[in-house]
């Protein structure tokens, strides 16, 4: 079942034409001609369609939430600051098929009366925004895009924003402040962007997936798309699998089969690559937890593990971790997790926007101290300080990023301890070039 | 709307904040402030230093808050309770928060000029452990002049975005700002440029540790030596009510008045602040209110003295001259007791 990626790969879909000749824009003649704009959020809170960006909220509930006082204009906002790492769907997406974003936004606008729409672009992308710019363009001679779009009476004009390549513009209020032309420091929240978001007018962002799900649930109706997955995890989701795994890349997947099945099977990633075994999975991009294979496959329970926010969730973070964005990294044995930590740990302390105390310091100290424990300087009351500093910084800040920066760290720790302390107990096989260590009684091959 | 904190129930204005109201019963119960600073606009919220828990978070809605919440930027509802200090998570948080703001910090308060008035020395003391669990190399800037009057050493910022907010709302056209990211952002003017208006020297008095201090006032005296006193000139640009600090008959510093919060209304111009350093130049009013435990306040009013006679009487009493059979005789006639039992 592909709903986004179903032409993806026919040559020229980056032209209205041929997106067109696929059924591209019906969703817009559809609502702008036979649907009010609250039929068409009645659609989506129907299909149940949750926030791809990584949180998991609710798309229809969200755009319910969005203020309404007459004569302040109302914005829609579409997040392509996709930077997290593992995550690369909203980049594949945009990058083969920009016209399925931008009938997405059409029809999302219309749903909440916003006259002037945004696609806030990563700035490392560039030629995303070419692309981009250059199918708004052709939409925009079509009559689709600007005033009375397909003489219906609504007018919609829509702009294309890069970023600065920061990863905190990715965070939803630290994207308005950059779009207004800012530093871009999250802001205190409340207020919500719902109520004060762009020019402190109601604001609504949304991740670039979020969006496009929206033109098939027009087309196709909010019922067909709730019957796929399972339970409140709706939909397909794409997923940018990584790692040591056959065949890596962005998948479309129905939300609801296993992982089991998603890392093995050959129509996805095709099982770990020859001669080596799974070791732990990052399941959402960097910042959510890190399980180890025996936690991954199956739940606590003995459940096998689904490919759905509930399941993956299941247990908490004691023996859960989240869908986030949908960035899959596979770790084979050959990985070290401490050094997978760091990479994480120095991520976030390069991106900290410095705003708020705990994450600027916390994400330093962090990385400072795992560099050590990674360069065999490490003291044994280090990894009880890491998981220290990660609570202090858990759930103290402003905005998610420390949350994010704590979470990978937190969780290396709690199910990778015992390579934790053997990089600090003998640091000369530590700092050994590849150097891993293995539990006892694990094997190399399978 | 009523408002319960840390057992202490008040009726306040809707709009008034947790810190507000925790204010208005006592400086016991007030979060400590170090980037929220009332008379400016927007700022709050960032050193999360005054994080606090919600046990209730309204009349209609009793549910606890599930984050503890920056309780200077956070509105009370009716029915609201808060604990501050009685709560454990929140005195835990603030152990951590110190800890944090002092990471990067060089501890170089010997030679600092805010010793004695820095807010991070306050919340240290107040809240801190005395020990530390770093073993990393801090981060270091060289400090930079921005311009004739302020001294700008961001070893000791705490980003705390003050200067920033002042900058922009009392003077035409803010010049510095902050400058990348993370633990390596930073203060700066970008090209190392003055900071030149007739109001900028108030970031001097809104910031909370010692990165920008007064550069006619660098290293000549410690504050607790000097004695601050109220006074008030006519000035055409500013209220001209200040405080002037003297070191013996020497007008040293002029600042603005600040409250028991360390916050100024009334903000004054540079005139004011660095060109009249003459006694004669003022109005004086009399000496200033100084909280009786600031280090400010020491040996200066009768009031705090305190007396080292009782110790030293104690150890007068003890006193015993030892006998060693050694020969005194060339040695002049000596007093039995020292002489400090006259004073």
């Amino acid at each position: 079942m592909k709903i986004l990626t179903e032409h993806i790969e026919v040559p020229g879909i980056e032209t209205i034409d041929v997106y067109r000749k696929h059924g591209g824009y019906q969703a817009v003649e559809k609502a702008l001609k036979k649907m009010t704009p609250d039929e068409v959020t009645e659609e989506v809170k129907k299909s149940g369609l949750r926030g791809r960006g990584g949180a998991g909220f609710p798309v229809g509930m969200k755009w319910s939430f969005l203020a309404k006082p007459e004569g302040v204009p109302r914005y829609l906002v579409c997040n392509a600051d996709e930077s997290e790492p593992g995550t690369f769907k909203d980049h594949y997406l945009m990058w083969k098929s920009p016209h399925t974003l931008i009938e997405g936004m059409i029809v999302s606008s219309y749903a909440l009366g916003a006259n002037t729409s945004y696609i806030y672009v990563r700035g490392e992308l560039m030629y995303v925004i070419y692309i981009l710019e250059k199918a708004i363009q052709e939409a925009y001679d079509k009559g689709l895009l600007g005033k009375n779009i397909l003489g219906s009476g609504y007018d919609l004009d829509l702009y294309v924003q890069s970023g600065g390549g920061a990863y905190i513009c990715g965070e939803e209020t630290a994207l308005l402040e950059s779009l207004e032309g800012k530093r871009g420091n999250p802001r205190n929240k409340p207020p919500f962007p719902a109520v004060k978001g762009l020019w402190q007018c109601p604001t609504v962002v949304n991740n670039v997936e979020s969006i496009s799900a929206t033109s098939w649930i027009v087309n196709n109706g909010g019922d067909a798309y709730a019957q796929i997955g399972v339970g409140r995890s709706t939909g397909t989701k794409l997923i940018s699998a990584s790692g040591h795994i056959r065949k890596p890349g962005v998948y479309e997947i129905p939300l609801g089969i296993t992982v089991e099945d998603f890392i093995y099977s050959d129509e996805w990633c095709g099982g770990i690559r020859d001669g080596h075994k799974l070791k732990a999975v990052v399941a959402g991009g960097s910042s959510v937890p890190i399980l180890p294979a025996e936690l991954i496959l199956t739940t606590a329970a003995g459940e096998k593990r689904l490919m759905t926010y509930e399941s993956l969730s299941d247990g908490g973070f004691a023996t859960g971790t989240m869908l986030g964005s949908g960035g899959f990294i596979v770790m084979d044995e050959t990985t070290c997790i401490v050094h997978n930590t760091l990479t994480f740990a120095r991520f976030y302390h390069h991106e900290s926007c410095g705003q708020c105390s705990p994450c600027r310091e916390g994400t330093g100290w962090m990385d400072k101290v795992i560099k050590r424990i990674e360069m065999g300087q490490g003291r044994k009351e280090d990894i009880d300080l890491l998981v220290d500093v990660a609570k202090k910084i858990e759930g103290n800040t402003i905005c998610p990023l420390g949350d994010a920066a704590a979470w990978p760290v937190a969780a290396a720790i709690r199910h990778f301890r015992d390579e934790f302390e053997w990089h600090i107990e003998h640091p000369e096989l530590a700092t050994q070039p590849g150097a891993v260590y293995m539990r006892p009684g694990a094997s190399w091959s399978n | 709307m009523k408002v319960t904190i840390d057992n202490i129930t008040l009726e306040v204005e809707p709009g008034t904040t947790i810190m507000q109201a925790a204010r208005m019963i006592g400086p016991e119960i007030a979060p400590p402030a170090m980037c929220y600073y009332e008379p400016l606009k927007g700022t709050g919220g960032k050193c999360r230093g005054c994080l606090v828990k919600v046990t209730a978070g309204s009349e209609k809605d009793p549910r606890p808050m599930p984050k503890l919440v920056p309780s200077c930027i956070t509105a009370v509802q009716d029915g609201m309770i808060v604990e501050n200090t009685i709560n454990e998570q929140v005195l835990e948080t603030r152990k951590g928060i110190v800890e944090f703001l002092l990471l990067n910090h060089p501890l170089d308060c010997p030679v600092c000029d805010q010793a004695g008035e820095c807010h991070l020395q306050d919340f240290s003391f107040e809240h801190g452990v005395s020990s530390t669990r770093t073993v990393e190399e801090r981060n270091t800037f060289e400090p930079v002049d921005l311009g004739p009057y302020i001294k700008l050493n961001m070893n000791r910022c705490i980003l705390c975005y003050r200067c920033v907010y002042a900058a922009d709302q009392l003077t035409e056209g803010r010049v510095h700002g902050v400058m990348h990211r993370g633990d390596h952002a930073e203060i700066s003017t970008y090209i190392e440029k003055a900071i030149d208006n007739d109001f900028s020297g108030n970031v001097i008095d809104v910031c909370p540790v010692g990165a920008l201090t007064d550069r006619t006032y660098r290293f000549k005296s410690r504050v607790w030596f000097s004695k601050p006193e109220d006074a008030h000139c006519e000035c055409e640009k500013c209220s001209g009510k200040v405080t002037l600090w003297y070191r013996g008959e020497e007008v040293i510093r002029v600042t603005a008045r600040k409250n028991e919060w360390g916050e100024v209304k009334d903000f004054i111009c540079n005139t004011c602040r660095f060109e009249r350093k003459k006694t004669s130049d003022w109005v004086i009013e009399g000496p200033t209110k100084i909280a009786r435990h600031s280090v400010i306040s020491a040996n200066k009013y009768g009031a705090n003295l305190i007396k080292p006679s009782f110790p030293i009487k104690q150890a007068a009493l003890a006193y015993k001259p030892i006998d060693d059979n050694r020969d005194r005789s060339f040695l002049p006639a000596k007093k039995s007791l020292p002489s400090s039992e006259k004073k």
